[in-house]
């Protein structure tokens, strides 16, 4: 049954009315409608998984296991399945994510149309390189399998492809193996922001999970103050004696932001307050500590609704990555246009990526990616960013299609140099653009021979 | 021992919630409905993820003579039958039911008679083995009936009453039988409906199912607050309600 239903991504804006349909069953899923996307648990930040007036199909029900190998750790599941349920299932046997992004909440379809990276993308790379096939609903209704070495340009194409070339219906994944459900993490505390490039490019202090809280707003001595967060699976012989059974973790207890706070209770000066006190806690752990995976991982998915802190106008969260080469000018530069615009932010990341994904569009290359988010306050961010995107193109750099809402079309193309070698195959497999969202028809992301 | 349990309607959302929460507590399943191919995938999704022995085969709850065969099929492959969730069921349309006996012939049929069919082979299987239980999943719509869904309220209404006689005729064999009624749950029976309040999710639904079996209940309507809306719904005196639009 379709129904018309206001949808939006998590940070509530855009909120555009779609014509949606959820399938329980396999074979419902069709490809009929003249205009489709398809849509996880609705993470995406912006209008990725928005299709106003058309149709949006909710992949959530389908989200069946369908082969798990106990030897090689390969899972073969339905695109609907949830990270959560995997790591539920899978962890007391052994076995975590390849990649992971900092939300449970997401659906393996997701995560390869996003290709989406982790803490660990400067040693294991995006998402999609972690895929060994995955099996796609093309516009003519027919089903194609893909893989790195069968049907390699649709494979790329669709990793990182923002679901454009077709419904992603089922995939195999390869889970890594790990002793225990705990993490090793170890703080470094940074002054400032050449300080923290200094850690995170140490290979000394560097493991495979690799993250900095970098606070906003402090300028003078304190600009670019971080706390990086390095971590890897602790192995068995790490955890101590009370904890019987390395798979098992205390259950965290979930809270729920019942009701969208205030504009005004976020402003410069709670922020500012939070940034210090935070800083202060976590710069007190200068020794190696134990950590359960859910907490060093998805801190924030024990807050249900967190998103409803920055009110009902919601916010974007601006996401960009810069080579090395130009990385410590243009973080200086950016940040410190952030710092003087006094735009507060909680939630600002630093992190270090490693090489570029063969996905056409994948978001990662090597370089410094910094992650902030931004209330919508008012109209005038928007040319704010539109300044910032200039900038980020002067240092090569490029935006992230899953956290936007906002970029210009110009913008995208030079960001993304093999944007016209992947139209080529988004004509190839859907002459007539069935597959399209609100983000693709503003980034005007159609096909083309 | 756990021999295992069968589920009638097993594709639907409540019902794959079910089985999620019987297998977690290790049951075998035997899973039964039209759709082959859902069947295999739910299947292959409960044993990977709780490591329990799932068979299944297609069941038509309107095909009621390959009811017996089908049944000592189940017998057959499970060595023997801890007790059945009966949850196949349909809407159906109302409006056009109104119009077209068949319709409604095809939603009492759906609703009650294949129930009929079906429980009465297993209830004399079960009466015989002494023990056992059987789950029947009705609707509140069958509490009372309105201009809006009077034929399949119709419908599940006399599954209640079918469920109700079983149970006061096998309790004296020792097989256990509760009536569920879930409010507005999350399917896609409801899926977009105007008009719902409280809605609840098919796992919520499914955990309770599972545990009505280690509760006293007979009648249980999930969630709780159902039993208290029909009962102010039921006090309604009849040349009252039917004056109302409901």
């Amino acid at each position: 049954m379709k129904n018309k239903m206001t949808l939006s991504g998590w940070g509530n804006y855009p909120a555009n009315q779609a014509i949606v349909e959820r399938p329980e069953r396999f074979h419902q899923l069709h490809v009929d409608a003249k205009n489709i996307i398809a849509r996880g648990l609705g993470r995406s930040y912006g209008d990725a998984a928005l299709n106003t007036d058309r149709d949006v199909i909710l992949m959530e029900r389908l989200n069946r296991f369908l082969a798990f190998d106990e030897k090689t750790g390969v899972l073969k599941a339905e695109a609907g399945t949830s990270l959560e349920e995997i790591l539920e299932t899978f962890i007391p046997r052994g076995w975590f994510l390849p990649v992971t992004p900092g939300t449970k909440y997401v659906t393996l379809g997701g995560c390869l149309a996003a290709d989406i990276h982790g803490k660990n993308h400067h040693v294991d790379g995006t998402f999609g390189a972690h895929v060994n096939e995955f099996e796609l609903l093309l516009a003519n209704g027919s089903k194609r399998r893909c893989s790195p070495k069968q049907n390699p340009e649709l494979f790329w194409g669709t990793v990182g492809g923002m679901g454009l070339t077709g419904i992603i219906t089922e995939m195999a994944l390869q889970l890594i193996p790990i002793e225990t459900a705990y993490m090793q993490v170890q703080h470094h505390f940074a002054k400032n922001l050449d300080a923290v490039l200094a850690i995170l490019e140490n290979k000394q202090l560097d493991d495979r999970y690799s993250v900095a809280w970098i606070d906003c707003l402090s300028g003078g001595e304190n600009f670019g103050r971080s706390i990086v967060m390095n971590a890897h699976h602790a192995a068995k012989k790490d955890l101590p004696a009370h904890i019987s059974d390395p798979y098992q973790i205390k259950a965290s207890k979930k809270i729920s932001l019942p009701f969208y706070f205030p504009a005004w209770a976020l402003n410069s000066w709670s922020v500012r307050a939070f940034n210090s006190l935070y800083c202060k806690i976590q710069k007190s752990k200068t020794s190696p500590f134990l950590l359960d995976y859910d907490r060093y991982f998805y801190p924030l998915d024990s807050i249900n609704h967190w998103n409803r802190l920055y009110g009902k106008q919601g916010f974007l969260q601006y996401q960009f990555v810069v080579p090395f080469k130009t990385a410590q000018e243009a973080l200086h530069v950016i940040l410190g246009e952030f710092v003087k615009s006094k735009r507060a932010s909680f939630l600002a990341v630093l992190k270090r990526f490693g090489s570029e994904s063969e996905g056409f569009l994948s978001f990662p290359k090597e370089g410094y990616t910094l992650a902030l988010d931004l209330p919508i306050s008012g109209p005038e961010l928007f040319p704010f960013l539109d300044h910032l995107d200039n900038l980020v193109l002067k240092y090569e750099g490029r935006g992230y299609l899953a956290k936007d809402a906002r970029m210009q079309p110009e913008t995208f193309r030079s960001m993304y140099p093999r944007f016209n070698a992947w139209q080529k195959i988004k004509a190839d497999v859907d002459p007539e653009d069935k597959f399209s969202s609100d983000l693709s028809r503003r980034l005007r992301m159609e096909g083309k021979r | 021992m756990k021999k295992g349990i069968l589920i009638l309607g097993a594709t639907s959302s409540i019902a794959r919630a079910a089985a999620h929460a019987f297998a977690a507590k290790g049951h075998s399943l035997f899973l039964a409905a039209r759709d082959e191919d859902e069947l295999d995938r739910i299947a292959k999704d409960i044993r990977i993820r709780f490591r329990v022995e799932v068979k299944y085969a297609s069941f038509d709850a309107e095909a009621f003579g390959e009811h017996p065969h089908f049944f000592q099929q189940v017998i057959q492959n499970l060595g023997g039958l801890e007790g059945i969730l009966l949850a196949f069921g349909d809407l159906g349309d109302q409006k056009m039911a109104i119009n077209d006996f068949n319709l409604s012939h095809r939603m009492i049929d759906r609703n009650f008679t294949g129930a009929c069919s079906i429980l009465s082979l297993g209830a004399n299987y079960l009466a015989k083995q002494g023990q056992g239980f059987i789950i029947g999943i009705t609707s509140v719509a069958g509490d009372r009936g309105r201009q809006s869904n009077y034929v399949y309220g119709a419908a599940k209404g006399g599954f209640n009453i079918f469920l109700e006689g079983l149970r006061n005729r096998l309790f004296h064999a020792g097989v256990r039988v509760i009536t569920v009624k879930p409010g507005f749950v999350d399917t896609s029976m409801t899926f977009g409906l105007p008009g719902l309040f409280l809605v609840a999710s098919p796992k919520y639904v499914g955990e309770k199912i599972a545990g009505s079996l280690n509760k006293s209940q007979d009648v249980v309507y999930i969630p709780w607050f159902w039993r208290y809306i029909m009962m102010i719904i039921k006090s309604i005196p009849e040349r009252i309600f039917k004056r109302l639009k409901l």
